[in-house]
């Protein structure tokens, strides 16, 4: 298949490796940010590829498992309301709240669809014009754009009955956020690719000026990320603390200009939660002034809701990098995909499932 | 103006299934006679007893039911209604059984289309036909609008276990060839891709098929096969991790070896499905000994059902009740059982 296969090439993956394995002269801690790359690391058991002296620590860029669980305990009260249709993207459904998922609110009735674009939610709303129209609008800057797309129609239509529930995060406050934590041990990034196809590059600057480390932005196929890291390491070794794009067929250095724009236009820089992280300033988006009519919290009137995690999890420091899931005493105990005791058990991209799925007790 | 008074006649010709079509009564009767009779009939269904009396040849009987809820009903390579024979033959095939008399029970939703219940039971009748399987005995009940999604289906078969056959989960051993008649993935895709909200312009079709033609010409030749299992639901990762607990052994595939259709595959990259937890329709997971393998795989590739077979990989002694791939890279991960529903990733 074209643009899959090349990058899936096992021989250039050993070029790949053999060139890191010569480039390596000392040990290095490097993260990769998105879950969407852990999971794929996982899956082709790149992490047993690499040589001993590359360690790969996996970053918080797993939607499903930062969205807090605040954000989770209101779109469960707002999708049990008789009048709503809440909709959201699949793997939202199955993170556990307190005491339910929204599979649970389904099951006793609520109406709960899986789309793949919020923007057929507002389709739903037009052809249901007695019905609240509900989406959970979660996700980094790669969902941002069509969520603010699906807010600005609605406006621009005169849809009243559509409303979002945002819980929108962005990548760079979080690597601040884990670069200034004092146990910190990443000396290197590997970048969402997909969140650098929305917002460019240019903004990772100041981050590896402050903090000198190198930023290279890297897709989600083997060969991909294998030459994010081969990148990451040239740099490390050279002392660089710079970034340079290695998605070069999908990233450039400004972005998705329109698609910023429609980010900008209908939202604006907020605090937010992460769940197993904590508040981090600045760190998310909210609807601005002009559109809070589609702020489905004050809509349902929920923003009060509050809720506390269990205190076994430790996806905090999972996300953070601090700790590798099967370094976690409940991993794979008494938390599983089936029993899931926080999110990053439960998405495909969070690291503990990604870890349960392909390796667990495995000795290799 | 006059008004001519009419005695009023009920209406026997409907277009859509009404609830009185299930109640027994004088259109109970129409049903039959319109949409059912003229397609499916034999000497014991024609009786119009209320069980068919039947003559089975000396042997152990093998006995399966299955309940058929496929939404669309009719998707690109079948309908509900092949479905439910074809996977109702295949399950009582795989056991070593000759599939003979099946059994099938229609929960219809009043105001379905008659015109459409009877495409339904046309491709019934035509899937026992190819399957050389007699529909000997039925039911019909109609519930009201919103109790069920259109059409459900219920299918039981008997069948005879071929004599010096013994297949069983729990048969195989370090050692064994693992054997995969065809392509991965492509019935679960072609109904994924065919739903409402995804506009795919796909030209997947479903695998349905009845399997018992090759399987009876597979243990023609090697009678001694360990294990046959149709991976349907939870995909061939669940198939594999059933025969790996059942039999208490490891199971080691080969990521190059297995076989995936390119649309397939697309389908899969971009809803974020793994092509091995998507369900087949029509094929078969095998287990024999290493050094049966080829004559089975030679017969398999005979028939257009086992046209792509191919040894996937193979039984071992280690980590008991895993299946672990080793991936085109070299490295290994598990294979696990898909959790529940399949969710298409948020990015």
């Amino acid at each position: 298949m074209k643009y899959i296969d090349e990058y899936r090439d096992p021989k250039l993956a050993r070029t790949l490796l053999d060139e890191i394995r010569r480039t390596a002269t000392r040990h290095w801690t490097i993260m990769e940010i998105c879950g969407g790359q852990t999971h794929s690391i996982m899956r082709n058991g790149i992490d047993q590829l690499l040589p001993d002296t590359i360690e790969l620590v996996h970053g918080p860029g797993c939607p499903v498992c930062v969205t807090p669980l605040e954000s989770i305990e209101r779109a469960l009260l707002i999708a049990a309301r008789k009048e709503v249709i809440f909709t959201s993207f699949g793997d939202m459904l199955r993170v556990p709240g307190s005491s339910k998922d929204l599979f649970m609110v389904r099951s006793e009735g609520g109406d709960v669809r899986i789309l793949f674009s919020p923007l057929d939610a507002l389709q739903i709303a037009r052809d249901n014009p007695s019905k609240e129209v509900v989406f959970f609008a979660v996700g980094f800057e790669t969902t941002a754009p069509a969520n603010a797309m699906a807010v600005w129609q609605a406006a621009r239509e005169g849809i009243e009955n559509f409303s979002v529930l945002v819980s929108q995060v962005m990548v760079p406050p979080a690597m601040r956020a884990i670069l200034s934590s004092p146990g910190n041990r990443v000396q290197g990034f590997l970048a969402a690719g997909h969140v650098c196809a929305v917002m460019g590059y240019e903004e990772y600057e100041p981050v590896a000026r402050e903090f000198h480390v190198p930023i290279v932005p890297t897709g989600f196929e083997p060969v991909d990320l294998l030459a994010g890291i081969l990148k990451t390491v040239e740099l490390l070794e050279e002392g660089r603390a710079e970034v340079v794009n290695r998605y070069g067929r999908v990233v450039s250095r400004e972005g998705n200009r329109v698609a910023q724009e429609i980010i900008g236009n209908v939202f604006e820089v907020t605090d937010r939660q992460w769940r197993g992280i904590g508040l981090i300033p600045a760190s998310g988006l909210a609807l601005r002034e002009a559109y809070l009519r589609y702020d489905a919290e004050k809509k349902f009137n929920v923003s009060h809701i509050c809720a506390s995690e269990s205190p076994l999890c430790m996806s905090g420091s999972i996300l953070q990098g601090t700790l590798k899931p099967d370094g976690c005493p409940a991993f794979a105990r008494e938390c599983t995909p089936e029993h899931p005791l926080g999110a990053t058990m439960v998405s495909s991209e969070g690291a503990c499932a990604a870890y349960y799925n392909y390796h667990r007790n495995f000795a290799l | 103006m006059t008004i001519t008074s009419l005695c009023p006649t009920p209406i026997m010709l409907h277009e859509t299934v009404q609830m009185a079509h299930g109640a027994g009564g004088r259109l109970s009767q129409t049903l039959m006679q319109r949409v059912f009779m003229p397609h499916i009939h034999n000497s014991y269904l024609d009786l119009l007893d209320d069980q068919a009396k039947l003559d089975l040849p000396s042997g152990m009987v093998a006995f399966t039911t299955d309940s058929y809820v496929v939404s669309p009903i009719f998707f690109p390579g079948g309908t509900i209604g092949e479905l439910a024979v074809n996977g109702t033959v295949n399950d009582l095939a795989v056991g070593g059984a000759r599939p003979l008399y099946l059994s099938a029970g229609f929960i219809i939703e009043e105001g379905f289309s008659l015109v459409e219940l009877e495409t339904i039971v046309i491709s019934m009748a035509e899937a026992a036909r190819k399957a050389g399987v007699m529909i000997v005995t039925g039911d019909t009940k109609v519930v009201g609008k919103g109790q069920c999604d259109k059409l459900f289906i219920n299918t039981s078969g008997i069948g005879v276990i071929r004599e010096g056959v013994n297949l069983s989960c729990r048969n195989l051993a370090p050692g064994d060839s693992i054997i995969l008649s065809g392509t991965v993935g492509d019935h679960g895709m072609a109904i994924m891709t065919s739903r409402e909200g995804l506009s795919f312009q796909s030209r997947i079709t479903s695998d349905c098929a009845a399997l018992n033609g090759i399987i009876e010409a597979m243990l023609d030749v090697v009678p001694a096969i360990h294990a046959m299992r149709d991976p349907t639901r939870g995909g061939v990762a669940a198939t594999l991790n059933e025969l790996a607990v059942s039999s208490s052994v490891g199971i080691e595939i080969n990521e190059m070896t297995l076989p995936v259709k390119a649309d397939v595959r697309g389908a899969c990259e971009l809803l974020g499905v793994d092509p091995l937890h998507v369900a087949n329709e029509g094929k078969l997971v095998v287990a024999v000994a290493a050094a049966d393998a080829e004559r089975v795989l030679e017969v398999m590739r005979s028939f257009a059902e086992g046209r792509d077979a191919v040894i996937i990989g193979s039984v071992v002694d280690l980590h008991p009740g895993m299946v672990v791939m080793r991936t085109a890279f070299g490295s290994q991960r598990i294979i696990d059982l898909p959790l529940g529903e399949q969710l298409p990733r948020i990015c």
